[in-house]
Formats: structure tokens, sequence, C-alpha cells
């Protein structure tokens, strides 16, 4: 069954999430409105495990409720922004970052884009270099220097 | 029986595809005119066999004929009619047949048109075409065949998933395959005029208008699932940087790619080779995209492996004909020599900086969509790529394209001078430092994200109202505009609905407010400048699932302004909840109500928005078509083209005669 409703999402959809309903719920919210706002830029930069790509602040599973309780304790307790996310990844793992690290080979990932604009920004300068010149006029083969020569000299 | 019937022409067709794949490219080898001449009747022939096909599923949806088991897994009788039938495509197999019932039509309508174009090029463009066919043919009636029966039928079905049954979801999938298969039209153009050898104007001219369908349909069609997501999820996110959405994203950057350098291509017989490889290109992303949506491997490595087969087949196709097509461009591109020439400012260069911030956001959605993949595979890393690095790594290019744009459009083609440009889009300039500049006052403190992206999409409205304005000359002759061909329109309208996304996207993730609160029947609450009020909450019945609905009024300065009724909903076939959010849609805002549960101590959970400019989102993606449709009903277009010059008048040059 699950199965089935997987295909059915996956088929259609060029879409999208497929919980529904109120994410972030009313009894969570904290009353001081700097934390809460710490609290929910820091959520939605976090994923949730068990959705298919939804960050904990729109989902509505169990755990992303979860997660979201523990984000605002530790914001309560006082940890930074960092720390907070440090937490959760040491719990969680690196999957549960929407916003991926710059370390190791995730450099290659950051950098692939910059990367290629230059390279392709180059061969279209020396592209376009390339065709600002007043074409020279290509060399006649032997044969049409043959026929050139055939129609001059019939000529004169 | 029908069925049967239906099951039948889907191998007839097959059949005459395999034919029409193979007898039409040996007569264009061998200039056998009676060989080629299959090739047409053949492509129509096919098309009438597969929408028989299509038609005898869809029959079998309409009438719930639960001996079919792709009805019974994806259908249900009490569901309404539009379902029913929208449930047809609504599953693996059937939009699998949707698919290759599009190639078929592409086919068809190929077959028809160009009567302009040589006939060895007609030939091999429609054999091309039925190759792409015959793969997916086998793949349907191999690894997923829509007509298997059930040896006992059941009473009744197991419904379509809730979350497809809505009339934004029955029209976004055919709209999207529209699109994706319409660049198998630019593909077997390219693959065809590799295997002539000859690429000129003419061929541009044809390809032009199939890339401009497809990506009119692309655009109709992302619009669309934007919306639905918009609507349906409850909480008004539009774009979710998904793998699924990348994968229609990237080929519609290819394809604005393609038509943008077609143009050179027909103008100025240049960058043809860059225009073979990215008719390639769109039409190898449209694949990638049906494989991703297909396998599921980016969404998850184990629903991947639930279906291992089919991925397979998929990317055994997928690399077949981009890998294919690809060493034959490799083989034949040199053959394609430039003859323009053009200064370092000029449209050409233009066009140029065009593809490559195009070609490069693709690359970047690309490595972004794969990269959890890659790392997982090759490194061990098990990490997510989220819209917080789309949003960093591939708007820059967006941004960038958007401040060029304007420019672009109207420096001269050959040879042009960037400060005359400039000057002719003072005024547009100005006018759009001075709206960032009002929005920035007014806002007070918030971030840039909005006068920046105010900035950027006034830019560039107001330098497609120059465009138009500089090719009537002067704004004392306005029956001028009457006369202006419509593929300028065209471009002036498509360029403002970029422009007015842009600023729309902008404008709504700046702007937006969010109100989540507990609220009590009867007792009033502020968002912005909004009183709502929760009347009553009651339970209703729909045709096919139960619903709640609350009523809540929303008053501003003490006007009633409208009745909202948010609802859930829960479907007890697929036993799935929803969310219908209910929307006051206005011209410069969105009041977006969402209705969550019941609370303990009394009371419900309602989040409220307010979404400035969302409409448009797609107000723009509409306009984009709609500049897409002006362009493509241009007379150019709708006379035929003329034919192209034979070798005899020394056209082509030697070096492309030599390479036949």
């Amino acid at each position: 069954m699950m199965r089935f409703v997987r295909r059915c999402v996956l088929t259609l959809c060029l879409c999208l999430p497929a919980t529904f309903a109120v994410a972030v719920e009313p009894d969570e919210i904290l009353s001081d409105p700097v934390l809460e706002n710490r609290a929910r830029d820091i959520s939605q930069g976090l994923r949730c495990l068990v959705c298919r790509n939804e960050s904990i602040d729109e989902s509505h599973a169990e755990l992303a409720r979860d997660l979201r309780l523990l984000v605002r304790e530790r914001l309560v307790a006082g940890d930074s922004n960092d720390e907070v996310v440090a937490f959760v990844v040491d719990r969680y793992g690196e999957y549960v970052l929407l916003n991926p690290t710059t370390t190791g080979v995730n450099w290659l990932l950051w950098a692939a884009g910059p990367i290629m604009f230059l390279i392709a920004a180059g061969v279209g300068i020396v592209y376009v270099r390339g065709r600002d010149k007043p074409t020279q006029a290509a060399a006649l083969s032997a044969q049409e220097q043959a026929r050139l020569d055939e129609i001059l000299n019939g000529e004169t | 029986m029908i069925t049967e019937f239906g099951h039948f022409a889907l191998i007839l067709a097959f059949m005459v595809a395999v034919v029409q794949m193979v007898v039409p490219m040996i007569g264009a080898y061998k200039r056998w005119d009676g060989w080629m001449a299959v090739a047409e009747p053949a492509a129509q022939g096919q098309f009438l066999f597969t929408f028989f096909a299509f038609g005898t599923l869809m029959w079998a949806f309409a009438t719930s004929d639960f001996s079919v088991e792709l009805v019974v897994l994806n259908s249900h009788s009490a569901k309404p009619m539009l379902y029913k039938l929208a449930g047809t495509w609504g599953n693996h197999e059937g939009s699998m047949l949707l698919w290759v019932l599009i190639v078929t039509l592409f086919g068809a309508v190929a077959s028809f048109g160009g009567n302009g174009l040589p006939p060895t090029l007609k030939a091999r463009v429609l054999s091309v075409q039925a190759a792409i066919a015959v793969a997916f043919f086998i793949f349907i009636l191999f690894t997923s065949n829509p007509f298997v029966r059930v040896a006992v039928p059941p009473f009744d079905g197991q419904d379509l998933n809730p979350l497809l049954q809505d009339p934004g979801l029955a029209f976004h999938p055919p709209f999207l395959y529209l699109g994706y298969v319409g660049l198998s039209m630019a593909f077997s153009f390219a693959v065809a005029a590799l295997i002539e050898g000859r690429v000129d104007a003419a061929w541009g001219r044809w390809v032009r208008p199939w890339t401009l369908a497809a990506w009119v349909f692309l655009t109709i069609g992302i619009g669309l699932g934007s919306w639905w997501a918009y609507y349906e999820l409850g909480w008004g996110g539009f774009w979710f940087w998904d793998p699924v959405e990348n994968a229609s994203l990237m080929p519609w950057l290819l394809a604005a790619a393609l038509l943008h350098c077609a143009i050179v291509v027909e103008k100025r017989e240049v960058l043809k080779s860059w225009t073979v490889l990215l008719a390639i290109l769109a039409f190898g992303f449209s694949l990638i995209g049906t494989f991703i949506v297909r396998s599921g491997l980016l969404t998850s490595v184990h629903a991947f492996a639930n279906d291992p087969e089919r991925g397979i087949v998929i990317l055994v196709i997928l690399s077949l004909f981009t890998g294919g097509a690809l060493m034959l461009f490799a083989l034949r591109a040199q053959a394609l020599e430039a003859k323009g020439v053009f200064g370092a400012v000029s449209r050409e260069s233009a066009l140029v900086a065009n593809n490559i911030l195009l070609a490069v956001g693709c690359f970047v959605v690309f490595v972004g969509t794969v990269w959890p993949v890659v790392a997982e595979m090759l490194f061990t890393r098990k990490l997510s790529v989220g819209p917080p690095f789309f949003e960093a790594a591939f708007t820059p290019f967006m941004v960038l394209l958007g401040l060029l744009l304007p420019i672009g459009s109207i420096i001269p083609w050959k040879r042009g001078k960037v400060r005359r440009s400039l000057w002719s889009l003072r005024y547009a300039a100005a006018l759009a430092v001075a709206l960032a500049g009002l929005a920035w006052a007014m806002q007070s403190g918030q971030s840039l994200l909005g006068p920046v992206g105010l900035l950027l999409g006034a830019w560039i409205v107001f330098g497609a109202i120059v465009d138009v304005s500089l090719r009537i000359g002067s704004w004392t002759r306005l029956s001028r505009l009457w006369r202006l061909p419509r593929a300028d329109w065209g471009k002036a309208v498509a360029h403002a609905g970029f422009g007015v996304t842009v600023f729309a996207i902008a404008g709504l993730l700046a702007w937006q407010k969010e109100d989540i609160r507990v609220a009590r029947l009867n007792e009033p609450f502020q968002v912005g400048p909004y009183h709502l009020l929760l009347e009553h909450v009651s339970q209703e019945p729909g045709p096919n699932y139960s619903s709640t609905v609350a009523q809540i009024a929303v008053t501003r300065d003490g006007q009633l302004i409208t009745k909202l009724h948010p609802e859930k909903r829960i479907y007890p076939v697929a036993q799935m909840p929803t969310t219908e959010a209910a929307i006051d849609f206005r011209f410069t805002r969105d009041l977006y109500v969402v209705l969550g549960d019941a609370q303990d101590g009394g009371g419900w959970a309602i989040r409220t928005y307010i979404k400035p400019f969302a409409n448009w989102i797609w107000g723009g993606c509409l306009l984009m078509a709609f500049g897409g449709l002006l362009s493509l009903s241009d007379r150019r277009f709708r006379v035929a083209a003329p034919g192209r010059k034979t070798g005899k008048t020394g056209a082509p040059p030697p070096v492309e005669r030599s390479a036949v």
C-alpha cells in the first residue's frame, strides 16, 4: 500500500512533500518573539527525517514536532543558533542540514557553479573575440583555383 | 474487450513505429523517395493507434472497469468524473502511455507540416522521432503494461491518492509532458541535422517553433504545479527545490537557452554546433527528469530498489539516446561551420551571455539535485541539499541574467555600442531605482530582498517597454504598434513576464506575514490590518470524503471583506487527510487561512498568512507563456519557411558539403 501511494505521488507529481496541515502548532510558540524568530530560522534549515524533502518548520510529522520543541528548548537554555544546529547534527548526522556544509568534498558542490561559470564565460569570451575579426577569405582549393584560372583565362 | 482492443492497438503502434524508424532512414540514405515517403503515413497511423489505446484506457477509468488492474489500483466508483478521467495519467503506467502518446502526436503534427523541409531531413526527423517512440513502446509493453487484467475483479477500487484529486493536478502532468516531449522534436531535428551534416538558417527556423511550443507548455505545466502547491499544501509555499521539481526546471532553463540561440542560428548562422548540443541536452534533461520521477532514485534510494527494472530501462533509454546523440555530435560537429561575423558588443554576444547564464543555472540545479546520491555512493556521506543551497547558488546567475536582459534585448545585431543602448534605457533604469527606493523607504528596516527584487523586476519590465518603443521609433506613431511583428510583441511580453515573476517571488518572500494561534469561536483576532472572526466550525460530507469546514469572517476598518471557508478533509478509502486552505485572492495580496486541529482547551489552531503579490508569480508565468504563443503565431512561422537553398546555388560552403 505504501508503495502504491508513493508511486502515485511520484507519478504525477512534479510535486512535493506529501504531508499537510499545520506545521508549527500554536502551543509550541515561544512567548519571546526574538527567540521564536530564531527558532523559525533554525527550523527552516533542518530537515524532517521521516519526510520527503521537507524542513521541520513545514512538516506535520511527530518527529518534526519533537525537533522543533528541542530547538526551542536549547534556545531557551541560552544556546546560540550555531550551537543549537551543532547539537541537532550531533544527534542525527549531517543529513538533517538542508543547507549543506562546505566541509570535505562539499566544497565541490558549492564551487561547481562558479567554476562552471568561469569556464563557460572564458570559452564564451574567446569565442566572441574570435568572431570579432574580419574574416579572411578562405584560401581557394586547388580545384577552385583551376576553375578560376579557367574563367579568367577564358575571358582574356 | 475494449481493453484488449486498446492493448492490440498499442502493439500495432509499436510495429508501425519500428517501420517508421527503419524504412525512412534507409530511404534518406539511399535517396529512395518511396521509402522516405513511408514516414508520413506511418507517423499519422502510429498516432491514431496510440490515441485509440489511450482512449480505451480512459474509457476503462471512466466506466470504472475494475477488471483492469490499473483501474483497481487508482480509481474508485465514488470519485468525481473529472478525477476518474485524470486518473488515467495519475499513475505510472498511464502517465507513460500519455508520454508516448505525445511523442506520436508531435510526430504526426510534424508529418503534416514541414512541407518546406527537404525530404531527406524530414524523413530523418520522423525516423528519429519514431526511434524515441519505439524505446518507450518497449518500456510500456514489457515493463509497465497498463492493460493488465485481474483474475478476480474486486467490487471497488482503491482510489486515487487524494492529493492528486485536484483540478490543478489534473492538468499539470499533460502540460508538463507536452513540454518535456515537445523537446523531443528539437532533439530529432538536431540528430537529423547531424546525420545530414548541415545546419543553416532554415533549420533554425524549423526548430524554433517546436522549442517555443515545448517551452510554453513547460512554463504552463510548471506554473500549474507551483500554483497547486501554493493552495493545496497548506502553508503557501510555491517552490521547494524538490528533485522532481528540479527535474522540470532543468529542461525549462535549457529550452529557454535553446530558443534564444536558435534565433542566432536563424538570423546570423552562427552558434550552430552549440545549438545542436543544446537541443540534445534539453531533451536529455527531459529524459533525466522522467528517470528521476519514475525511478524515485533521488527521493529515496529504497524507492528505486523497489522497482529497479523500470528505473534501469529508463536509464538505458537515457544513455542510449543522449549518449548516442552526443557521440554523433562529437563526430559531426566540426562540419557545422559558422558563417557570421559579429562584434564583441552585439546582440549575438548578449545571446551568448544569456545561454551561458541559463546553462550554468541548469548545471547548478543538476549538481545540487544529484549531489546527495553522489556523496552517498562515492564518499559515504549521507547529506541533504535543500532550498538554502539552491537559493544561494542558483539565484546569482538569474540576477545577472535579469540585469543583462534589457540591455541585451535592445543591443543591435552584429555590432553595437553599450553606451548607446544604456542611454536608451535611462528612463527604465531611473524608474526602477525610484520604485525600489520608494519600497525601501516604506518598508523601514526589513531585509533588502524586497527592494532589490523590485529593482530587478521593474528594470526588466520597463526594459521590455523600451524595447517595444525602440521598435516603433516614436510614440507619436502609435499605429505602428499594430504593425509590429508578433514575434517582437512576444519577446517583450515574455521578458516582462519574467520580470513580473522575479519581482513577485522576491516581494512574497520579503513581505509576507504569518500568524499562528488558537482561535476561539466568536473571539476576533487581528493579522496585519485585518480582523478575523471564527464564526463556526461544522462537519460536512463530500462526494468521496468528509470535511471539517470553518467559517471565518474577515473585516478591515469595520468593513466585511469576505467570509473564508478553510477545510480539513478525510478521504476514507485512502485513509488520508488533506487541508484545503481558504484564500481571498486580491490583486496586490492574498489572504490565506488554514484550519488546524481542534485544541484540547477549546478553540482551533488557525494559521493566517498575508501573501503580497502572490498571484503575480503565476501572472508572470502566464505572461511568459502568452509571449511565447504570440511569437509562435508570428507570420514567419505560419507561412511556410522558404525551402533550403540547394547546394547548386552555392549557399552551403564546400566544408559542409564534403561532410555529407
